[in-house]
Parts: structure tokens; sequence; C-alpha cells
């Protein structure tokens, strides 16, 4: 269990930064999810700090060791692939046992060790499949147990759940942040998928183009995105635009949002008030509705607002009021906090 | 199935079934009634059914040695193979990418392009004595050597192991190819360095494709004549080289065939022999 650090990471395949002086802390014991779009250099940092990557310029700290000239092999990490990359011609327990043999723990102590992980990820009485009878999720577990029954330093894992169905990937989030925490292993992740780095990650961190964009935890992120990329790719955010005035944010269409200091901000579809009658606040905007999605439990308005269209969810209970199909004006409202500024140049 | 879907069924298996119908099971057919005969029923000969062809083939304790001459033959054969086939197959599935990928296996499918009387002929002018191999080896050291390896068992094996190269390498590469690059990584960042990535992943994820070449190899090799008795000479008689003279000189076409027979025989219970082993390395 350590500490991970990147300092000045930069890589280059071709013309192409997978990487552009990525510096970063992985606090240990964390789970820090690293979030971004494909071609993001995610991947490439996650490869990196493996070994599988050579970086061109930088360092990479595991603990106080620098690793840049250590061997994959040497490095101690636990890894976790998309694919599970689990050994075919092994069984379960050959499979969680081979890190062990190759650090040559006896066999006694190896069968024990290898029982007490299989029991940690549920396994107990599989050790004698093959990988191929086994389930999706089942894999998942073995390749887990696999990368931390050698109590490597940090566990690195390549988006371990993509390969799942939706319904199963929900409870192997819980099972994997369980089984994290019981290990207290540093963990960095991967993943496209925003709402399981909002679910698993104690830090997260998004990556665009191979530069660092933001990092920090979860809810401060989301809840102060800071910047349009940010704002887009965590969540959903509709997108305003205007001028400073001295008393505030002056909209295309004339609407002034008193105290709003940024030329930008973002809405939270959630964060939006739908109602026929003018709400009491200044802080609002009238939109035609477009569209109303119901989708069960909650519901999804579609706005036109000066030829940019807005999105508004909340439970359907509270759209009742507003008619089926589009076409009317309605009044979009929102509390005063829920205006994020953005300060990136545009 | 309909009545319609069979019958669509049978016209699209007819051809198939024909082919093995007529080269298959027609000739095969015909050379077992042959090694039940006498003598061969062309002409006006005499003929008449008899074991007899059989027994001697059992008996005559000079088959017997020949027998067993070729299947240390074919087992070495398959050994060499094995063991330059495997590492041919590694560098082209794993180490090689792209364009110089495909001459490499141009260079590796080439010998099966080539007539095989060709191929032979090639390894006599370089094994014989003051031929290539005799004069490189010369032109490399100082002092003198006789190097004539032309008309021995090591002849025979060098000119029987080009012939059947290809399909170990073939086979070994489909299976090496199919190895998923990050099975290797994981077993990296666990640790692992190539001895053991080699000995406890790639081998015995090869070991189908491994097999499936040996197996190919084998077969044929047992039986094989025309390396033997162009590159072996006076110690090229192998069992293979036997059935051949009875159909081509001494014109004993039932001793030829119960010969045939029985060099099946033995193949497929050696092939059955093996299969528990082999079905277990390949799970």
């Amino acid at each position: 269990m350590s500490e991970v650090r990147v300092e000045g990471l930069t890589k280059a395949y071709g013309p192409t930064k997978a990487l552009d002086d990525v510096t970063l802390t992985f606090p240990e014991g964390g789970f820090f999810g690293l979030l971004g779009p494909s071609g993001s250099g995610k991947t490439t940092l996650l490869r990196a700090i493996a070994g599988f990557v050579q970086p061109d310029h930088g360092r990479i700290f595991i603990g106080d060791q620098p690793v840049e000239g250590t061997a994959v092999e040497d490095r101690n990490i636990g890894m976790v692939f998309q694919s599970y990359a689990l050994f075919p011609n092994m069984t379960v327990a050959e499979n969680v046992a081979f890190g062990l043999e190759v650090r040559r723990v006896p066999s006694g102590d190896r069968a024990r060790r290898v029982a007490e992980v299989l029991e940690l990820v549920q396994l107990g009485p599989l050790g004698n499949r093959k990988p191929q009878d086994l389930s999706g999720g089942q894999r998942q577990r073995v390749a887990m147990a696999r990368a931390i029954v050698t109590r490597p330093r940090v566990l690195l894992l390549d988006e371990p759940l993509s390969a799942l169905d939706r319904a199963l990937r929900v409870d192997m989030q819980i099972e994997l942040k369980r089984i994290q925490r019981e290990v207290g292993i540093t963990t960095i992740f991967v993943t496209h998928d925003q709402e399981e780095a909002l679910t698993l990650s104690d830090q997260i961190g998004i990556l665009k183009d191979g530069r660092l964009v933001r990092h920090g935890p979860p809810r401060a992120v989301y809840d102060d995105p800071q910047d349009a990329f940010t704002a887009h790719f965590l969540g959903e955010a509709n997108i305003l635009t205007g001028r400073v005035e001295a008393q505030g944010l002056r909209l295309t269409d004339g609407t002034l949002l008193p105290g709003v200091t940024t030329a930008r901000i973002a809405l939270r579809p959630e964060a939006l008030t739908a109602s026929i009658e003018q709400p009491a606040t200044p802080h609002r905007l009238q939109a035609r509705l477009v569209q109303r999605i119901f989708s069960g439990a909650m519901g999804t308005c579609i706005l036109d607002w000066q030829g940019q269209t807005l999105k508004l969810t909340a439970p359907d209970r509270a759209l009742a009021a507003l008619p089926e199909t589009g076409g009317p004006q309605v009044w979009l409202s929102w509390p005063a906090g829920a205006a994020l500024p953005l300060r990136d140049p545009r | 199935m309909t009545g319609a879907e069979r019958l669509r069924a049978l016209g699209l298996l007819a051809p198939a079934y024909l082919w093995l119908t007529v080269a298959v099971f027609l000739p095969l057919s015909a050379m077992a009634f042959f090694s039940f005969l006498t003598d061969v029923p062309f002409g006006d000969r005499e003929w008449a059914f008899t074991f007899d062809n059989y027994a001697q083939a059992l008996t005559n304790p000079t088959y017997a040695t020949l027998l067993w001459k070729s299947l240390k033959l074919a087992f070495w054969v398959t050994v060499w193979c094995v063991v330059l086939g495997f590492p041919c197959a590694y560098i082209l599935a794993r180490m090689i990418k792209g364009r110089s990928r495909e001459v490499l296996f141009l260079l590796v499918i080439l010998p099966f392009w080539s007539n095989a009387l060709v191929r032979v002929f090639s390894w006599a002018i370089v094994l014989r004595g003051n031929g290539v191999l005799d004069r490189a080896v010369n032109a490399v050291l100082p002092w003198d050597v006789k190097l004539n390896l032309m008309f021995s068992e090591t002849a025979m094996v060098i000119g029987l192991v080009h012939s059947y190269l290809p399909y170990v390498i073939l086979t070994t590469y489909l299976s090496l190819q199919a190895i998923d690059d990050t099975v290797i990584e994981a077993a990296r960042s666990l640790g692992a360095r190539f001895p053991r990535i080699l000995w406890r992943l790639i081998l015995p994820l090869a070991m189908p494709g491994l097999i499936a070449g040996a197996v190919l190899v084998f077969v044929p090799v047992v039986g094989s004549f025309m390396e033997p008795r162009l590159l072996g000479g006076r110690v090229g008689t192998t069992y293979g080289t036997l059935i051949e003279d009875q159909f081509v000189a001494v014109f004993n076409w039932p001793l030829g065939a119960a010969l045939s027979f029985i060099l099946l025989a033995v193949v497929l219970v050696i092939l059955a022999a093996a299969s528990p082993a082999l079905r277990k390395a390949t799970t």
C-alpha cells in the first residue's frame, strides 16, 4: 500500500500527445477514478503507472520510489484488465495462485491465501472451475482476486466493469468498493462511465486530449465543474452565455441574472423547475417546451431557448402540470446557487 | 426437415460424398480386396482368396525391423519439426508484425509450392561429400574435415524435416496467434518473467497446434519412401520403400496392400494409445 505520484508525465505517439504534462497524486489507500472520453489518455496513464508504457518525460513514484526504470515484473502491482485476461489453461485457484507461485510462496501458505482471497470475492467453492465455465461477473471476481492476492502496492483497474451488463455492473460496483475497502489498497481505475466514477471513487481526475482538466472529490467537481468540458462530461449541463454587467449576467434574450459574475454558466438539468406561471425568483428564463418524455419515475423535458436546446429532468409527478406535447412557452427557474460559473476561456 | 429441405441438403452434400466415394472409399476397398488375393486380378492371371499376405507380413522379422525403423524415423522427424517449428511459429505469431510477417510466411510456405523431387535433389547437392555443406564447412574451419552426410539416416531426417516443417509452423502459428496479448501482460503484472510465461502459458496454450502439427507430420513420415530412397540410399530402406517396392518393382500388389493396411493399423493404434495424453494436453 503506497501513495502513487506522477510528475510532468508526457507520452507522444507520433504527432499526438497521449499524455501531456500530467502531474497528479493518488492518495494512499484511496480509490481514484480516471475518466475521460476515448483517446483522452486515461488508459495510457494507467499503463504508464503499470510499466507497459514508457513515458517520454516525467517521473512516476510508487511510495517514495521512482519506478520509471523498473520493469513491469518488478513494480509489484496488481492489475485487472478490461477483458479480465484470465489464464485459460488454469483453474480459478491456479489463476489466483500464479502471482504467489512467481513469488515462491510455499505451497501450504499459497493454498491458504488463495482460499482466503476467493472467500473475500465470494468465489469460495469455485476454485476448481476453468475460467470459460464462469459467468462474466465471476470472471471479474477471479481477476480481482488474482490481482490482490499478492498484496501489491497499487491496484490498477482498466475499465474493469465495462464488459458486464448494466444490472450486474451496479452489483459489481458495490462489490468492488467493498473489496477495496476491506483490503485498503491504493486503487486507480479507468472508466469512461461517469456514473461509475462518481459511485466508486474518493477522488476523480478528468482527462482530455492527454491533459488533466480537473481533479478532486467527485461531489466537489460535480458541484463546481469550473469549465464547460467538465460540466458536460460529468453529468449533463445546460450552458448559457451572455454579457457580464454591473448587476449580473445579461443573457442574449435580455434576461438579467443577478449575482452572476461570469459570461457563462452551467445549469444541471435536475436543478431546473418548470412552471406555466412566472415564478417569483429573478433566477429564471422563458423557453418553449418542445417535448416532455416519460421514462418511469423520472421525466425529461426538452426545451428550446433562443434556438438552443435545454434539458430538464425531474420526478415525473413534478412535471404533471405541463402539457404532454410541446408548443407553449414555460418558465424555467432554479435556486440562486445552482448557476455554476464557468471560468475557462471559450 | 421438410422433403424439399432434405432434398436440398442432399444436393449440397452430394459432391462431397461423391468425392469421398471415388477418391477414398473405392481405392481403399480395392486395396483391401487385393490384400486377400494370391495375385492381382488383371488380365488372365490366376487368383484366389488367401490370408497368406497378412501371415507373411506379420511373421517376417525383416518387415517388423523395417516398421520399427520407420516408426523411429517418424518419431525423430516429428521431434525435430516441433523443436524447430515452435520458435519459428512463435517469432511469426508474436514478435513480427505487418509486412515482414507476410514475407516470412511466404518463405515458410515455399517448400509446399516447390516440387518434392527438386527439393530432395537439392538437399542431395548440399549434403553429399564435396557438396555445398562440405565446402562451406571447410572454407570456415582451418583443418580438413570430411563431411559427407549423403546416404545416412541424418540426411533422411534433414530432408523429411524440411518437407514437413511447414505443417507444424502453420498449426502452431494459429494457436499462438489466438493467445490474447493481455493474458501475457497479466502474467507480467504478476511478476512473471519470460521463461515462466513460456512454460506456464504459451506452451500449454500452443499445445493443440503443436499436437495437430505433430500428428500431421508423424503419420505420413512413417510411410514415406521418396526421401528415404533418395537421401538414404543403401540405409534408406524403410517400411515405406518396402511397400513401394511391392507395387513398383516386385509387382506383388497383394503383399504391398497387406503391408499398407498393417501400417495403417499400427498408426491408428499409436494415435489411439496417445489420445488420452493428447486430450489432456489440449484442455
